[in-house]
């Protein structure tokens, strides 16, 4: 029961699993840079990283390069401890398949 | 059924995490031929120490102006032919040259380069000039060794190598030019092989 337990759903999801994947090993990625990394569309990425916004497992500073607006997206703490336990149950789960 | 989309999900984290932070376009083949200008240019180096009729080198002297050059040269020509082929091969792979991860890449190079390309002029400019060959190699491998978070691993065990060559170059300053022949010549052509075997073929 307690492997199943820590699949995270919010996690489950190729979106979702892809910003946190670039997240967790870079200080910040601002939205072109996830966008490039992930091939997918604008709305799409925005609605998955507000999903893990309200989360609290990433959080979006927006400001201003010259006269762009410019997003940046970063893993808070709670949300590298959350996807590396996710990655655990993963393996676990592969392990205990193979 | 079910571990094969857990094992897909992994695999697309490692990849990502990969592309996001690391710049994987170096190319093998500029290592095999900054190994080749290395050689060149330390032969040239050989004959125009030997023919000057003096085994030694003097500062200020028209022989020691031209080894500089030859350096030089070896240098830019090896900067050159990387940057080249990289680019080449990054367009291939549809990576970017400029982006974050060669950003760091470059930075974390240029470090330790920078500083002990400072302290060697220094160094020279106080006339102690005995080490100069294993400050090189020492220096070049620290900034491989930082610099090998950012690109592929393989470089990290390169750096290793050159250290220990400048320390055993330190040891026994008399081999000095032949240990800088082994580190920039021949194990940049060793490496770079490695690196063409494992990632230019295919």
């Amino acid at each position: 029961m307690s492997i199943i337990d820590n699949i995270n759903k919010a996690f489950d999801h190729r979106v979702r699993l892809g910003i946190m994947s670039v997240l967790v090993v870079n200080e910040y990625a601002d939205f072109r840079k996830l966008k490039e990394l992930l091939d997918v569309t604008d709305g799409n990425l925005a609605s998955h990283a507000r999903a893990l916004e309200q989360a609290g497992y990433i959080t979006v500073q927006k400001q201003f390069i010259g006269r762009k607006p410019n997003t940046r997206y970063m893993a808070t703490t709670q949300g590298k401890n959350a996807f590396q336990d996710h990655i655990d149950a993963l393996e676990a789960l592969i392990r205990k398949n193979t | 059924m079910e571990s094969e989309k857990y094992l897909r999900d992994i695999s697309d984290i490692r990849n990502l995490m990969q592309r996001s932070s690391r710049f994987i376009s170096l190319s093998g083949l500029s290592g095999i031929l900054a190994g080749i200008y290395a050689l060149t240019g330390a032969a040239i180096a050989y004959i125009l120490v030997t023919s000057s009729g003096r085994p030694y080198l003097i500062l200020d002297g028209y022989t020691f102006r031209m080894v500089l050059l030859d350096l030089l040269l070896v240098a830019l020509l090896s900067i050159g032919t990387a940057i080249y082929l990289s680019t080449r091969k990054a367009r291939k792979n549809g990576e970017k040259i400029w982006d974050s991860a060669s950003k760091r890449l470059v930075v974390n190079f240029l470090i330790p380069m920078i500083a002990g390309g400072l302290y060697i002029l220094i160094i020279l400019d106080q006339q102690k000039y005995g080490q100069t060959g294993a400050l090189m190699l020492i220096f070049y491998g620290l900034a491989l060794v930082n610099a090998s978070k950012y690109s592929l691993g393989d470089i990290r065990y390169l750096g290793y190598t050159e250290i220990v060559l400048g320390l055993i170059s330190a040891l026994l300053p008399g081999y000095g030019f032949w240990l800088w022949v082994a580190g920039f010549g021949i194990m940049h052509i060793v490496y770079g092989l490695v690196m063409y075997f494992k990632y230019d073929k295919s």
